[in-house]
């Protein structure tokens, strides 16, 4: 069991991890989920003993890393995929750490075999690809045959194939008793491997329950709702009905509506008494990831704005965005500022359709002279 | 599922390995270490090069000696003091692989993995310094000892007394072993291939190139005269006998080096402890 209480780290000014206690029981696949910079890679750091916590302390099984005895037999861990001397062939890279570790030398041809690096076990691992380095280093954690296992971002850089792999290894690991501690910044991944998320944004837990009680606790379901769009006035009459009786009326970007607080059938009821046919009435509950969007939002350190292309595009008009599922929620329309008034804009243009990133720049310097 | 439990943290899970566990020690991290020189192209490199260039100047020497003097005679001159030459050379690949140990790991992020898997940082460090010292030295000692085998044989000088033969074989090994050890110590330090190597080429020639720009002035002639002495080229040519001004040489130039490993590596243990990685 990995245990943290009060796990703080300072880099200078910058806080990474702020007060973090959590427990990371046996028998469960734990997920750590956090977006970019969040203190993910920094708190397994500190449960390795990598990194010196500067208030709090980290635990394995009651006692911190570097004090284990034999830790390598307890705990292993995949940190960093890239994190091998390329000049290096794989197996000797895993022979080396298992003579460190007091692990016979035929165990790394097991642990080759178990993560389908056998046939490339001479190669140097300078010229594996970011999956296959991910599986070394997966091999590398398996190695001690260890109870406690973290992996950081262990699916990167795999293929579907991969994936599905090491979900089961994860599944599999756990139910063999194993504690087993996941980090990723991938919602939909963790979804289908975990049981259990902590969930961290900027260097504070925001989250630890089970994934049912975090889709519960953080996705509202609501109703989607949508009048004939050659109608508008219809879809004026429907809000005012609707927020009259109580309910949430937020417009999305294609035209349709969504709503919380009310019922479906008292929706239809309202929309019948104010003489509005209805094209759409469904409902919907939120996705993990859309949970996990919804919580961690506040929380995110590198956020995109738009590319506006200096204002030279031509706007796109309502309707143009990609369909339903990734409709942002309604609050997260504030991420992005709205775009500045371009001279020369053409409101009614119709969108251009997707351009390739090599025909930007192309279409950058031709739109100016178009809307002159 | 029944196993009992072998280890003292087994409380911690279920799980139990059928692997029987044993801790780990110096022993392994030794044999971890060696694994890991004889795996990477640039230790093959750097004391290959290291070799030729060795043998390559020190019989070049010898054969140009021989042509000069057409008797091939030395006079008093002791013919193992040729051997410098080669040693010089081997000082530099023996730094670049000193250096390279130590930061490879760093630079290509190993040290977290090593560091994982034995979390004793200063056994890790100890295993390294010794696997390097070893093959360091094992390496010169053999190079040293054939060169100046032949040099010997090629040139009729003065017989070389057994303390000569000590010194040019043995000294020169252990000096040039040393003065890895010591760039070993300060990549820990510094943790950057380059910027350790490019410091340690500095210690050692810089104090030589300051000292010949200083020996005009008269008010600076202590300060040259010191830096000139101890210089490391200065040093190892007293290795090889002939001490250069009021440097130290023979024996007292291979301390004054151990001194130096000494407190490069001391300073590398300290700082490994308490760093992040």
């Amino acid at each position: 069991m990995i245990e943290a209480v009060g796990l703080t780290k300072r880099y200078g000014a910058k806080t990474a991890v702020y007060n973090l206690s959590f427990q990371v029981r046996p028998g469960a696949v734990t997920g750590f989920l956090g977006p970019n910079g969040a203190g993910k890679s920094t708190t397994m750091r500190m449960v390795l003993g990598l990194d010196r916590p500067t208030e709090g302390r980290v635990t394995i099984g009651g006692l911190p890393y570097r004090q284990l005895p034999n830790a390598p037999r307890q705990v292993g861990a995949l940190l960093d995929a890239k994190a091998v001397h390329g000049g290096r062939t794989a197996r000797n890279h895993l022979l080396s750490l298992a003579q460190l570790a007091g692990i016979p030398a035929r165990r790394v041809d097991e642990v080759l075999g178990v993560v389908g690096l056998h046939d490339v076990a001479k190669r140097r691992s300078g010229g594996f690809s970011l999956g296959m380095g991910q599986r070394l280093g997966i091999a590398a954690a398996l190695l001690g045959d260890p109870q406690v296992l973290l992996f950081d971002e262990p699916v990167n850089g795999l293929d579907p194939e991969g994936i599905l792999w090491v979900r089961n290894l994860m599944k599999q690991l756990a139910a063999e008793g194993r504690t087993v501690f996941v980090s990723s910044h991938l919602m939909s991944e963790m979804a289908l491997t975990a049981d259990h998320l902590i969930v961290i944004g900027r260097g504070q837990l925001m989250a630890d329950m089970s994934v049912q009680d975090f889709i519960a606790h953080n996705s509202a379901s609501f109703a989607r709702v949508r009048t004939p769009e050659t109608e508008p006035q219809q879809r004026e009459k429907l809000s005012a009905a609707l927020s009259e009786a109580g309910g949430q009326v937020m417009p999305e970007q294609d035209g349709a509506l969504r709503v919380t607080g009310l019922a479906l059938p008292r929706i239809s009821d309202l929309a019948h008494e104010a003489d509005v046919r209805l094209w759409e009435l469904s409902p919907h509950q939120a996705s993990l990831e859309e949970a996990y969007m919804r919580m961690t939002q506040g929380a995110v350190d590198y956020r995109s704005t738009e590319d506006q292309k200096a204002g030279l595009m031509q706007p796109q008009p309502p309707g143009y965005a990609p369909p339903q599922p990734q409709i942002p929620d309604v609050p997260q329309q504030g991420w992005y500022a709205p775009p500045p008034p371009a001279p020369g804009e053409n409101p009614y243009a119709t969108a251009p359709p997707a351009t390739p990133p090599a025909d930007a720049a192309h279409t950058d310097q031709i739109k100016p002279e178009d809307s002159r | 599922m029944t196993t009992p439990y072998q280890q003292p943290g087994a409380a911690m899970g279920a799980y139990t390995s059928p692997i029987p566990v044993r801790a780990a020690h110096l022993g392994d991290a030794l044999a971890s270490e060696w694994t890991k020189i004889r795996s990477v192209r640039s230790t093959m490199w750097t004391l290959g090069v290291m070799i030729l260039l060795m043998l390559v100047v020190g019989l070049g020497i010898a054969a140009l000696v021989a042509a000069a003097d057409a008797n091939g005679e030395m006079g008093n001159e002791p013919v193992l003091g040729l051997g410098v030459f080669g040693a010089l050379i081997g000082c530099i690949c023996v730094i670049t692989l000193g250096s390279l140990t130590v930061t490879s790991e760093f630079g290509t992020g190993m040290i977290r993995t090593t560091l994982t898997a034995c979390p004793s940082r200063s056994r890790v460090l100890t295993a390294k310094s010794l696997v390097f010292f070893g093959l360091a030295f094992v390496t010169t000692l053999v190079t040293t000892a054939f060169v100046a085998l032949c040099q010997v044989a090629i040139l009729d000088g003065r017989e070389p007394a057994t303390e000569e033969w000590l010194l040019s074989t043995v000294g020169s090994s252990l000096f040039i072993a040393l003065l890895g050890l010591a760039s070993l110590g300060m990549g820990a330090v510094i943790r950057h291939s380059a910027g350790t190597i490019t410091v340690m080429l500095g210690i050692m020639l810089m104090p030589l190139v300051a000292g010949f720009f200083m020996l005009g002035s008269a008010a600076l002639s202590d300060v040259s005269e010191f830096l000139l002495g101890y210089s490391i080229p200065a040093q190892l040519i007293g290795v090889y006998g002939e001490a250069a001004g009021s440097g130290p040489a023979g024996w007292a130039s291979v301390l004054v080096m151990l001194g130096v490993a000494g407190v490069s590596l001391g300073s590398a243990f300290v700082v490994i402890n308490r760093r992040d990685v």
